[in-house]
């Protein structure tokens, strides 16, 4: 009796049957008949099987919010394809030429190689108009998918434990894309994008004593100098892309670890995924996405002009456009330029400070990242929450979250306003002072506004939900009883919609779980010196929570009509018909008349 | 028959000669748009056109101006030495007579009242109180003679940080804003430079000289002409702006319906 031993890549295969005998495409008794030859090859060489295995049985939720990511992961294939293309012509030289191409109005006007360039792949290179566009609008779309998919983890929850490290890899990704973006449209040398490279010259100068220095280092001498094309270069089509793609496959690889997260629903628990598998379903819908967005890009592409370089001339430091504004990812810091008043900018110890640039791009532009890298911790903190979290929250059920992610929102909309304040006084017939007076006190006054609201809106609607699971859904039918009573028939929920509107959990503000100072004995509770603020935060998180109804309430909300009636109508025996609700009692304004609908099987 | 006679009642006759109407009109409207001849000023200028003039200043300009043109402190600036040029530039724009006090005078082409010899009139008796910039000459207004490359850059030198590398015009300070040059005559947009109407510099001969004027308005001939009209729709070349809009209305509108038609297909 001889025992198989594996031999060569055997032991890489996951297939439980030896391959003793060649296979063949026509032996339907092997258990690798379905697979095609080019599979079999490479799994008995690298263990393909085992991968694809794993790869393939990954389940996906169906959702559309979750497709908001992959809008911005096909954006940026597309912009990788394209800028490739690109690649090909573009002449990264701030050497001058003098222009003698197709375009009339600059023919025989000094520049550099880079705008040249640029010109030749628009205005002669077959079909490089197109894909220049093609390669901004999809640049436009990475980041507008970007925003959209870090709205919906963070309005779901999704960030929660154990995928706060995902999130911070995001977040760094969201970062790292507008960097992408900004190097990339100041590469034209253009009059816009030069006027761009100017402002990031003034951020770096403004960075207190280093300043200088630095924009020296950066820019290899004086501005505009001869090397910061050739330099953006190389961070645009190298450095960049690829931290960006590393990331982002190690993302990607986390959300395949975590697995998916998904929205509350019947059947759907915390260690259950319930979805279509990639193979074939969820790989046809992604793969069909993937050219609907291509699609849209390159429809949008051919029918949109985006960034017309011919139209602002070569960069000239003495020369300025009216209506200079960065693509909209830089608009907040710029804006916030805009509206720091110029009284910052002080003199001290025979050096300037320029406060008024510092505050709007070197302390705000890593302060927005920070404050969302830090974000998930800062909640686990409050909430004092150790458990994994893999069923999505709705918005309105953590009304807090929702409240300050609407609020920050807010706050970055008015930066972003404040950056395109000349266009807006022109297209609004408003003064652009006044539209300033209005943008600074925004800032301040429209985010608390705006906390407010929402948190109202998400705590009305969690009352709505309870006012639903308990008492059902209103139909607009009145019911008239024989005393000459009116009340509004109630239909309850049926199973599958109550449980998505009452599986979630509300922390308890921690003040309220921790127990008091002293123990038993008088002694004083050992703390951490933060213990206090950390009860505070998590009394304004929580305090006023709508919690979910829970079975025995739900219970209770069937059982209290039937209480009444059982007192009051003894006489009757079937409950289930209006009239026998309405025997006199002062429930009808309440609704608890509605438990009358419910089926008597759940009395 | 003739070959016109037998067609005049078909139903295509109404549009052709629809078309042929606006065609006219649009043409006749472009033809005749208010203008003073080139090279105007008081030298030359008849005593009767002077007289004609100082009338009708009186009784359309002398409210604000004052009566011999000195002024009226807020109410309107002297007019002593401003030229036949800005007389032309204001009045045939339709900026003045002022409708109603505002932060800025707006063109407004088909709201003027007077015709090409009241305004060349008016312009005469104004040149003729003290001497300013005269009417250009015409050899100064042929863009086919003008280089709109060279215009190109000299407006971005000197134009474009109010009225945009676009020529669509940019916000000043308080409500103020640099208009739009798009469909401006090259007359009125060559004694705007030379004047300095309302809050824009005086672009003198020394500054700018006339052969580079000419150039500046080729230039922007050539753009209104469609130049950088190129891949695709504009979205009124207001730059960057105009692309976010559209990225956040009617792109994001796209991709999310997309997301949601997706979502919601069955597998």
């Amino acid at each position: 009796m001889t025992t198989h031993v594996p031999q060569g890549a055997d032991h890489l295969r996951t297939d439980e049957s030896p391959p003793e005998r060649p296979v063949s495409q026509t032996d339907q008794s092997s258990p690798d008949a379905a697979f095609p030859r080019a599979l079999v090859w490479s799994d008995e060489r690298v263990g393909t099987a085992k991968g694809l295995r794993f790869a393939l049985k990954k389940v996906f939720p169906d959702h559309w919010s979750f497709l908001l990511g992959e809008i911005a992961m096909y954006s940026m294939i597309i912009a990788l394809i394209t800028g490739t293309f690109l690649t090909l012509w573009y002449v990264p030289s701030m050497g001058h030429v003098v222009y003698d191409g197709d375009y009339v109005p600059l023919k025989g006007v000094g520049m550099s190689e880079a705008y040249a360039s640029t010109l030749h792949i628009s205005f002669e290179v077959k079909g490089g108009l197109l894909i220049r566009q093609l390669h901004h609008w999809s640049a436009l779309f990475f980041i507008v998918g970007i925003a959209l998919h870090a709205a919906r983890v963070f309005f779901t929850g999704a960030f929660r434990k154990p995928r706060e490290l995902n999130w911070v890899i995001g977040v760094v990704l969201s970062l790292l894309a507008i960097i992408e973006g900004f190097a990339g449209y100041s590469l034209p040398d253009d009059l816009l994008s030069g006027t761009g490279i100017r402002a990031m010259n003034g951020f770096m100068m403004s960075a207190p004593v280093i300043g200088t220095w630095m924009t020296f280092f950066v820019f290899g001498g004086e501005f505009p100098g001869e090397a910061i094309i050739p330099r953006l270069y190389i961070a645009h089509v190298l450095l960049i892309p690829a931290i960006l793609v590393g990331l982002f496959v190690l993302h990607l690889a986390l959300v395949v670890i975590h697995k998916h997260t998904q929205y509350p629903g019947p059947g759907r628990t915390n260690d259950n995924v319930v979805g279509f598998p990639i193979m074939p379903v969820y790989a046809a819908k992604a793969g069909g996405f993937f050219f609907v967005v291509f699609g849209i890009t390159a429809l949008v592409s051919a029918l949109v002009q985006i960034n017309g370089v011919w139209v602002y001339g070569p960069y000239d430091p003495t020369q300025v456009t009216a209506g200079s504004q960065p693509d909209f990812y830089m608009w907040f810091s710029d804006g916030a330029l805009r509206l720091l008043p110029g009284w910052l900018e002080v003199n001290l110890f025979d050096t300037v400070w320029s406060f008024n640039i510092f505050l709007g791009s070197l302390v705000l532009l890593p302060l927005v990242w920070v404050v969302m890298g830090a974000y998930p911790f800062v909640e686990a903190w409050v909430t004092g929450d150790k458990r994994e979290h893999h069923i999505l929250q709705r918005p309105r059920n953590a009304p807090t979250r929702t409240a300050v992610g609407a609020a920050a929102i807010s706050m970055y909309l008015v930066l972003a306003l404040a950056c395109v304040n000349d266009i807006l006084a022109i297209k609004l017939g408003l003064s652009i002072n006044d539209l300033t007076i209005l943008f600074r006190t925004m800032f301040f006054v429209l985010p608390v506004l705006v906390f407010f609201v929402t948190k109202r809106l998400c705590l009305s609607l969690q009352r709505h939900d309870r006012e639903r699971v308990l008492h059902g859904n209103e139909t607009g039918r009145i019911v008239r009883t024989p005393e000459g009573r009116f009340f509004e028939a109630h239909e309850p929920l049926d199973e599958y919609e109550r449980w998505a509107l009452v599986d979630y959990d509300t922390p308890t503000p921690l003040g309220l779980t921790q127990g008091p100072d002293v123990d038993g004995r008088g002694v004083a509770r050992r703390r951490s010196p933060l213990a206090g603020v950390q009860a505070a935060v998590s009394s304004f998180f929580y305090k006023d929570a709508v919690r979910a109804v829970t079975p025995e309430e739900l219970a209770a909300a069937h059982h209290h009509g039937g209480e009444h009636e059982a007192l009051e109508a003894p006489g009757v025996p079937q409950l289930g018909a209006p009239v026998n609700d309405s025997t006199g009692d002062d429930d009808f304004s309440d609704s608890h008349g509605s438990s009358v609908q419910a089926p008597s099987g759940h009395r | 028959m003739s070959f016109l006679a037998a067609r005049r009642r078909s139903p295509l006759a109404l549009l052709v000669l629809l078309f042929l109407g606006l065609t006219f009109t649009g043409t006749a409207y472009a033809a005749l748009q208010t203008n003073v001849p080139p090279g105007t000023s008081a030298e030359g200028a008849s005593q009767e056109q002077i007289d004609e003039g100082r009338e009708l200043f009186l009784g359309n300009c002398a409210s604000c101006h004052g009566e011999n043109a000195e002024g009226n402190g807020e109410a309107g600036p002297s007019l002593y030495g401003v030229g036949a040029a800005a007389v032309d530039f204001q009045v045939a724009t339709g900026r003045m007579p002022l409708p109603a006090p505002t932060v800025q005078a707006k063109r407004n082409v088909s709201q003027v009242h007077f015709s090409d010899e009241q305004i060349t009139a008016l312009a005469v008796y104004v040149d003729s109180l003290a001497p300013g910039p005269d009417v250009p000459e015409a050899q100064w207004l042929d863009t086919a003679e003008g280089d709109p490359a060279n215009g190109g850059a000299v407006y971005r030198t000197n134009c474009a940080m109010c009225h945009n590398s676009s020529g669509t015009g940019g916000a000043l300070t308080r409500g103020k804003y640099a208009p739009t040059l798009m469909g401006v005559d090259e007359q009125h947009i060559y004694e705007a430079m030379l004047t300095g109407p309302q809050s824009m510099p005086v672009f003198n001969d020394q500054n700018i000289t006339p052969e580079e004027k000419r150039d500046v308005i080729a230039f922007l001939k050539t753009i209104e002409d469609g130049a950088n009209d190129q891949g695709g729709h504009t979205l009124g070349s207001l730059g960057p702006a105009g692309d976010a809009l559209f990225a956040w209305t009617i792109g994001i509108l796209a991709f999310i319906g997309a997301a949601v038609w997706l979502g919601r297909k069955a597998a």
